[in-house]
């Protein structure tokens, strides 16, 4: 590894000013993507880092005014422990709990899976249909973004030079709503997605769909949400042939490259399964069935 | 450029002159000599490197050292006291939950975080915990015997 400079600001705004005066420089906070990308060659270290992860006040995960508010430095070990966000985000529980392993989730930040930008990132999904906001910090100003315009492709983020992550607002869903992440894996521990699924489903008082939201993680350049399975299940009664056929209309965003762990084919025929895994577990959650956190454990799995 | 910092580890505090890019797991083996924990794939994937920052399981190998200044840190090297082997060690003995070694010191960091969060797992969070921990000997039946067995003595 090269011989660079680490600096340690004492707060957020020395942590922008560094940011801005070095350019290049790079943010670290538990480092399991930015070091572990080092070690395997994929990079180099930046010359300059700037380590934040003691920055005080950025790990919080509250509730503001029925958002909720997620800082940039809260572990997902934290986030999966959360009963506010198991009650109410439960989707995005679900991501958390089964990122990396125990010590990747102590260390490793939502701030940072974000800006990591990875397709097959667990949290992405979820964030999306929850319609999430990030919040950017620069030296110059502050501005929120979508989450889904904060990916520009494979590991690339919109954020300018300078901007950091400094929170995640995430709105409540409507009363009567459950989520649900599930993925495809071939381990259980110090796993990514092969594909996975968020699903955000609203029953109305008759028991129909009245709002239905759906994500795909690992089939597309970036996290993308799938109109025609939404589409799908609007209005309808959320049986395991409604849900079927919505999953089987989740190919109108999924583009999915072959790599390592596993060809284009294979990925399209996986995704329609665990979209209906997510989409039937967030109905269920929905209906007030307590289906355990992380729901990708309670279907199709190992144990 | 190197940079100031003090580890403390087991006990002891350790001022040292480090570049940024030293990783934990280089400076506990080279600088401190402390050779329990191991580098088996040097990226995060095994958990041989394993120990604690401030409690909690980290993967030394993937982790500035310069990131661990002023925290507490625990190796495996940390775990028997006054010649006393921890419960843990003394249960991996009793149940046959030691083979090549290799993974050993990781195993025992991780089950020794899970124990302090939670000192009467069950069979499903021993599992769980050790998620991040390759064994290629023992099958991890005997590794999670021992450590369900070392919760009881704790408790008994």
């Amino acid at each position: 590894m090269s011989t660079g400079t680490y600096l340690q600001p004492a707060s957020v705004d020395e942590a922008l000013t560094l940011l801005a005066e070095h350019g290049g420089a790079a943010l670290v906070a538990g480092g399991t993507d930015l070091v572990v990308g080092t070690r395997q060659g994929k990079r180099t270290l930046p010359e300059t880092l700037v380590a934040i992860h003691r920055l005080p006040g950025l790990d919080g995960i509250a509730e503001d005014g029925g958002t909720l508010a997620i800082g940039a430095l809260a572990t997902h070990d934290a986030i999966e422990r959360s009963e506010l966000v198991r009650s109410r985000w439960t989707a995005l529980a679900d991501a958390s709990a089964i990122v990396g392993s125990p010590a990747t989730r102590h260390v490793g930040t939502l701030g940072g899976n974000l800006a990591n930008a990875s397709p097959a990132m667990e949290t992405g999904a979820p964030l999306a249909v929850f319609g999430a906001e990030v919040e950017l910090r620069s030296s110059s100003g502050a501005r929120s973004v979508a989450v889904a315009d904060l990916w520009a492709g494979p590991g690339r983020t919109t954020a300018a030079p300078g901007e950091m992550i400094t929170s995640v607002r995430v709105p409540a869903p409507a009363d009567g709503s459950g989520s649900a992440y599930v993925r495809l894996e071939y381990r259980r521990s110090m796993e990514i997605a092969v594909v996975g699924a968020a699903a955000l489903v609203t029953l109305g008082g008759d028991g129909a769909v009245a709002d239905a939201r759906v994500a795909l993680t690992a089939v597309a350049p970036t996290i993308v949400r799938s109109s025609a399975a939404e589409q799908a299940l609007r209005g309808s009664r959320p049986t395991d042939d409604a849900i079927a056929a919505a999953a089987a209309a989740v190919h109108d965003a999924a583009s999915p490259i072959s790599d390592v762990r596993g060809s284009d084919a294979y990925r399209k025929a996986m995704v329609e399964v665990i979209a209906r895994r997510a989409i039937g577990i967030a109905a269920r959650r929905a209906a007030g069935e307590a289906v355990p956190v992380p729901a990708t454990m309670t279907v199709g799995g190992t144990r | 450029m190197s940079h100031a910092c003090t580890l403390n580890v087991n006990g002891m505090s350790y001022p040292l002159q480090l570049d940024a890019g030293r990783t934990l797991l280089t400076v506990l083996r080279g600088e401190l000599g402390l050779t329990g924990a191991k580098e088996g794939c040097d990226d995060s994937e095994c958990g041989a490197c394993m120990v604690l920052v401030d409690g909690r399981p980290v993967n030394s190998c993937s982790y500035l050292a310069l990131q661990a200044d002023g925290r507490e840190i625990t190796t495996v090297e940390g775990l028997a006291k006054n010649g006393e082997l921890h419960p843990l060690q003394a249960a991996f003995l009793d149940e046959g939950g030691v083979q090549c070694g290799f993974c050993t010191p990781g195993m025992l960091i991780s089950a020794e975080a899970l124990l302090r969060q939670n000192p009467k797992p069950s069979e499903d969070e021993v599992r769980l915990a050790l998620g991040g921990n390759l064994c290629r000997c023992t099958g991890y039946q005997k590794i999670a015997k021992a450590v369900l067995a070392a919760a009881q003595g704790a408790t008994a």
